[in-house]
C-alpha cells in the first residue's frame, strides 16, 4: 500500500511525513518524530500510557492511526515544559507531592490531566479519580498522583495548596 | 501489534461515502471511532483492505431538536453526549449511560453511531436506544430508509445495515417531562463491558406506573426489548409484587454466553438485579 503524505503539528511545530495508513500514531510519534514521552503499556486501549492531547482530546495514541491526526494539532508530554525548561504546574505536581514511582505511567497521566483540568480547572477528588479512570499505575495506589493533580490545579487558580487530611 | 495494510478514505460528505463504500464492497469497512474496530485489526480478526473515515463529514455532527424528536448525528462523540444541555433536558439517560462506557479518553473517540452500529452486544447504546424506541437513518446508494432499533439487530455483529449504508443519524422520541430513567450496569472495571445492565425509562401518575420500557445490554447476542417485563410494570406501583414479576419476565428472555465475567445463570441473574435497581430509580426520578 501506497504511503500517504500528513501534515500536523506537534508541540506547536509542522511536521511534514510520510506515513503508511496502517502506522499507529503511537509508533509514528516514538519511530519517526523521535519523540518517546508517550508510552506503549497495553498496547490494547486499557492503560492510558500512551495518551496524546489531540485537537483537544485526550487520546490513545495506540488506538488511532497517524493518517487520522492529518491536519491536526498534537501534545506530547515533551511540549509541556515551557522552552526555558520551567515545568508545567503539572509536571510540578508530580515531582513536589511524588506522583511517580517507576515513572512508566507518568507521560499519559500528566497529557491526561493537563486536559481534565483545562476543562474543570477546579476538580473535587472524585472529578479527578473519574477524569484519570482509563489511565493505570500499577505503583502509587493513585494517592500522590490524585494530590499531584490536585497541586497543579491549586497553582494554576492561583491559590494555596493544601493537603487534605488523611 | 500492527494491523494489515490498508487504504485510507477521508470522504467529505455522505454520498462520497456511500459512493466509496459502494465501488469498494465488502472489502471496505466504515472508521467511526475506531476504537471497537482498531483493537480488532490489531489482532487481525479484521483485515479490511479500505477504511473510509468518516471524521470529516460535518453532516453527521451535532444534536438537534426537530419536532417532538432528538436527532444526533451518528458521528456524535460519547464525550459530546455527556456534555449537551439539551440532552441533559430532554433525555438524560443518554448522559447516565455515556459516562459508564469505556473511559474519559475512549469516550473523546467514540461515537453514538459506531457503537450503536457496530453490532456488538457488549456495547452500551444499543438497548438503550430499544428502550427509548429510538430509530436508525441508515443511508445508502438508495437514499435514506429508517430502521427502529428493536428491529436492527440479528446476531453479534448482524444488522439491517447492507453493504454501502450507513448509519448516519439516530432519532429518538422525546420522552414526557418528568419522566424516571436509570441506566444500571454491572461491570468488573472502569472500561469493561457489562456482565449484565439494564435501561428503563418509565412514567408515573397518581402513584401507579402509566408507561416502562426496558432494554437489557450483553445478556444475549443482541441487545433485549424486554416487552413483557415492562408490560408487568404498567398499571402498578412499582411495588415489590410488580417487580418480582417483572424482574422473573426479563430474565427468561436472556441467554448470556459464560465467559470471564461469569457463568451464564449468574449474568442472567445479574441482568435482573440491574433491571430491579433500574426499576427503583426510575421511579424516584419520575414526577409522581
Amino acid at each position: 500500500m501506497a504511503k500517504a503524505h500528513i501534515e500536523l503539528t506537534i508541540n506547536g511545530q509542522p511536521v511534514e511525513a510520510l506515513v503508511e495508513p496502517r502506522t499507529l500514531l503511537i509508533h509514528f510519534i516514538r519511530e519517526q518524530q523521535n519523540l518517546t514521552g508517550a508510552h506503549i503499556g497495553c498496547d490494547t486501549s486499557h492503560c492510558g500510557a500512551c495518551t496524546v492531547d489531540l485537537d483537544g482530546m485526550s487520546v490513545k495514541s495506540c488506538t488511532t492511526f497517524a493518517i487520522q491526526a492529518n491536519g491536526s494539532s498534537i501534545t506530547t508530554v515533551e511540549g509541556m515544559a515551557a522552552a526555558d525548561g520551567t515545568l508545567s504546574a503539572l509536571q510540578e505536581g508530580f515531582r513536589m507531592m511524588h506522583g511517580l514511582q517507576c515513572g512508566y505511567c507518568t507521560p499519559g497521566m500528566i497529557m491526561r490531566s493537563h486536559r481534565l483540568l483545562q476543562e474543570n480547572p477546579n476538580p473535587t477528588e472524585e472529578e479527578i479519580r473519574f477524569g484519570i479512570a482509563g489511565n493505570l499505575c500499577r505503583c502509587t495506589g493513585y494517592q500522590n498522583i490524585v494530590k499531584a493533580i490536585q497541586y497543579a490545579a491549586a497553582k494554576i487558580n492561583g491559590v494555596p495548596f493544601q493537603e487534605a487530611a488523611e | 501489534m500492527i494491523p494489515g495494510s490498508f487504504d485510507y478514505h477521508r470522504p467529505k460528505s455522505v454520498a462520497d461515502a456511500v459512493a466509496l463504500l459502494v465501488k469498494l464492497g465488502e472489502d471496505a469497512r466504515p472508521l467511526a471511532g475506531g476504537h471497537s474496530l482498531i483493537p480488532m485489526m490489531k489482532t487481525r480478526l479484521a483485515t479490511p483492505e479500505h477504511l473510509v473515515d468518516l471524521r470529516a463529514i460535518g453532516d453527521l455532527k451535532g444534536i438537534r431538536e426537530e419536532g417532538g424528536d432528538i436527532v444526533i448525528g451518528a458521528m456524535t462523540t460519547q464525550h459530546t453526549l455527556i456534555g449537551s444541555d439539551l440532552l441533559a433536558a430532554k433525555l438524560p439517560i443518554i448522559r447516565e449511560t455515556s459516562l459508564l462506557i469505556a473511559d474519559p479518553q475512549i469516550r473523546y473517540m467514540g461515537t453514538i453511531g459506531g457503537n450503536a452500529a457496530n453490532g456488538d452486544p457488549g456495547n452500551d447504546m444499543p438497548a438503550l436506544m430499544q428502550c427509548l424506541g429510538a430509530s436508525y437513518e441508515l443511508t445508502g446508494p438508495n437514499g435514506v430508509r429508517r430502521v427502529a432499533a428493536r428491529e436492527f439487530y440479528q446476531a453479534a455483529y448482524f444488522t439491517a445495515l447492507e453493504t454501502g449504508e450507513i448509519l448516519t443519524a439516530i432519532r429518538i422520541p422525546v420522552p414526557p417531562v418528568g419522566h424516571g430513567y436509570a441506566y444500571e450496569k454491572l461491570k468488573r472495571k472502569i472500561g469493561d463491558y457489562a456482565t449484565a445492565a439494564a435501561a428503563v425509562v418509565l412514567t408515573m401518575s397518581g402513584g401507579k406506573c402509566t408507561s416502562a420500557s426496558i432494554g437489557l445490554t450483553n445478556v444475549a447476542d443482541t441487545p433485549l426489548w424486554a416487552e413483557e417485563a415492562a408490560n408487568a410494570l404498567v398499571g402498578t406501583a412499582l411495588d415489590k409484587a410488580a417487580l418480582d414479576k417483572a424482574v422473573a419476565l426479563a430474565e427468561a428472555i436472556t441467554s448470556p454466553a459464560a465467559d470471564g465475567r461469569g457463568p451464564a445463570e449468574y449474568r442472567t441473574k445479574m441482568a435482573g438485579v440491574m433491571l430491579r435497581r433500574a426499576a427503583e430509580r426510575a421511579k424516584s426520578r419520575a414526577k409522581n
